[in-house]
């Protein structure tokens, strides 16, 4: 037998990701669906991240605020900082905030609780028992993860424009009809669409890789701790690279409102 | 009866690491073997691989002339249901009640209705002395007790093959010798194929009727357990001695140095292996085991092969088997002293002598 090369050896787990990924897909059309687990799950993902999300997008949204703000200011454009806000939260924070937050508190918990149930050889004895640990348990999740991204979305997109109007109007002393008026003059509906469907890909993303992680834990319990750190990083590099290939097509594709 | 599952030249890695290779054995059916080896030399190992959790890099496991390593997705998940494995800490699913976790696979793969399956997973619990802890949950129960655990869900489907893994580890020698006994009467009343893996030399000595010893990344030997136990082979005298001296080290191999520098630590010469310890033999109230007929034929035909030492301990323990069946109530129908090809010419005086044992269920 040959020793596996260097580049067989890194391209190895990318391989396994992808025959992971497929399965997961296959397992979802095949079903049976387990619609109780995957509720639970949901359940369970909203609550790990719901509060955080929020807490997160209000500095979020204020900071954008502000800086949109002192710089419309010196382009001497300030009616139009409710437009600026309103974009940058709809097409960029909403997802970012979403993809930290299902990547670090959703992933990294599927990921935890995955990687435990590999170590007690939960998922080993569940295939010598002839189910499938996919269908079982990596589906509900993986969709769950899915679903709750489309969630948070919708809450940092509603946190995250209160707080820049919050901030922009009674902090800053701008005009609340500029605001609104510059914010409807250019989004669009396509713009938060396009922002759901983000969330969905970093909420599949994610959790694919925390389920690949979580499979194939490092031996021991320390080696769980590792996966999990490893998910979030790698779910974190993923979904920014998602995030920056729908945003350039999106640019490309979907003319600006009023052009 | 259980099945006979063939292994053939099966070889195993992990990227470079050779974990063994060539390991050709065959379970008879119905028989119980244990897997024999020093810690991190792969028994975990090839038990994942005979139920295809982890696949070999090459060689082929049959069973029901179907080979395990090349047969399609489908065909080994059907494979899968004549297994039952009991994992080293019971694999319970630590979200569902014991209760739960026994009726998980009748849930799943019958269309048997709840009050059914209440009975099969009431019966089982019953088998492992665990009447009681039906609504706790995993996390709530003794080590010990998760074993057992596992064990009834192992068994619920009536697997054909039941693998082992490390049944002792964490338990205390009581509750390990109480486990032993229940494995052989599990075996007494299933007549599946049992797989044990383990480094516990007394459960090695008294359960099995084959013995295989994985050592080097090799399977070194495999046969009636007699053959090992008496064997004048230094790693199994030192294993079964449980000492330093000999080839075995701390890492897998050790230095001649190191080898020397212990020996001269004893005086004298070393001792071979541990004298032979009788096999268990199912409680009282059971029936025979109908492995150790089978097991008997078997052995006969190979017994000019054996070494001297083996022939002698063979003969030995089956006379042992016939009493200690004879103290359990039983009359040994399979046990006589080989030698006699048309078998037994004469039946010896039933020995008297004793404590009559308790009837009961035993408990751990």
């Amino acid at each position: 037998m040959s020793a596996p090369t260097i580049v067989t050896r890194a391209l190895t787990p990318v391989g396994k990701f992808f025959l992971l990924a497929l399965e997961i897909a296959r397992m979802t059309v095949k079903g049976p669906f387990q619609w109780r687990e995957y509720i639970e799950q949901t359940w369970f993902v909203t609550k790990v991240s719901a509060l955080p999300t929020a807490l997160f997008t209000i500095p979020f949204g204020a900071t954008i605020a502000l800086l949109l703000a002192e710089l419309t200011r010196q382009f001497g454009a300030q009616s139009q900082t409710g437009a600026g806000s309103v974009l940058a939260i709809v097409q960029q924070a909403a997802p970012i905030v979403t993809a930290l937050l299902i990547s670090g508190a959703g992933g990294s918990a599927v990921c935890a609780d995955l990687g435990a149930r590999t170590i007690r050889e939960e998922i080993a004895a569940m295939e010598v028992l002839g189910i499938s640990p996919i269908q079982r348990l990596v589906v509900p999740r993986v969709l769950a993860m899915a679903t709750t991204a489309v969630v948070l979305n919708g809450l940092a997109t509603v946190v995250g424009v209160a707080g820049g109007y919050y901030f922009n109007v009674v902090v800053q002393g701008g005009t609340p009809g500029a605001y609104i008026a510059s914010f409807s003059a250019i989004a669009q509906v396509s713009d938060i669409l396009v922002s759901e469907l983000k969330a969905v890909l970093f909420g599949l993303a994610a959790g694919v890789v925390a389920a690949y992680r979580g499979l194939n834990p490092p031996p021991g319990a320390k080696g769980v701790g590792d996966a999990v750190n490893q998910a979030v990083v790698i779910s974190f590099v993923l979904v920014f690279l998602i995030n920056l290939v729908i945003t350039a097509l999106y640019l490309q594709i979907v003319p600006p409102k009023g052009s | 009866m259980g099945v006979e599952v063939r292994v053939e030249g099966l070889t195993k890695s992990f990227g470079r690491a050779n974990i063994w290779s060539d390991v050709t054995l065959t379970l008879p059916p119905g028989e119980i073997s244990v897997l024999l080896g020093p810690s991190g030399t792969g028994k975990s190992v090839f038990l994942k691989t005979l139920i295809g959790l982890l696949k070999p890099d090459r060689g082929s496991i049959f069973i029901h002339e179907t080979d395990l390593v090349r047969c399609s997705e489908s065909r080994l998940y059907e494979l899968r249901k004549l297994f039952g494995v009991l994992f080293q800490d019971g694999a319970l699913f630590g979200s569902m009640t014991v209760y739960d976790n026994i009726a998980f696979p009748l849930r799943e793969h019958t269309k048997l209705s709840e009050a059914a399956i209440r009975d099969i997973v009431m019966e089982k619990m019953h088998l492992v002395g665990l009447e009681g802890s039906e609504h706790k949950l995993p996390g709530e129960i003794s080590g010990g007790m998760r074993k057992r655990a596992g064990l009834a869900r192992a068994m619920v489907l009536e697997p054909e093959i039941i693998l082992f893994d490390e049944p002792d580890s964490g338990l205390d020698p009581v509750r390990t010798a109480y486990l032993n006994q229940l494995i052989i009467d599990l075996n007494a009343q299933t007549d599946a194929t049992f797989l044990i893996v383990t480094h516990d030399i007394n459960s090695a000595q008294t359960v099995p009727d084959n013995i295989g010893m994985l050592y080097r990344r090799h399977l070194a030997m495999f046969g009636p357990r007699e053959v090992l136990l008496t064997s004048d082979d230094p790693v199994v005298s030192q294993f079964l001695n449980g000492r330093r001296q000999g080839p075995i080290g701390m890492s897998e191999e050790k230095d001649s140095a190191q080898a020397e520098r212990e020996m001269a630590e004893i005086p004298g010469e070393l001792e071979g292996v541990p004298p032979l310890k009788p096999q268990l033999v199912p409680s009282p109230g059971l029936p025979e085991r109908k492995a150790v007929a089978r097991r008997q034929a078997r052995v006969d035909a190979i017994m000019h092969t054996l070494p001297k030492a083996a022939q002698d301990a063979i003969r030995a323990s089956r006379e042992a088997t016939a009493q200690a069946e004879r103290r359990a109530g039983r009359t040994p129908v399979a046990a006589y002293p080989s030698g006699y090809a048309d078998g037994p010419t004469e039946r010896l005086n039933p020995v008297d002598g004793g404590e009559p044992p308790q009837p009961g269920r035993h408990r751990i």
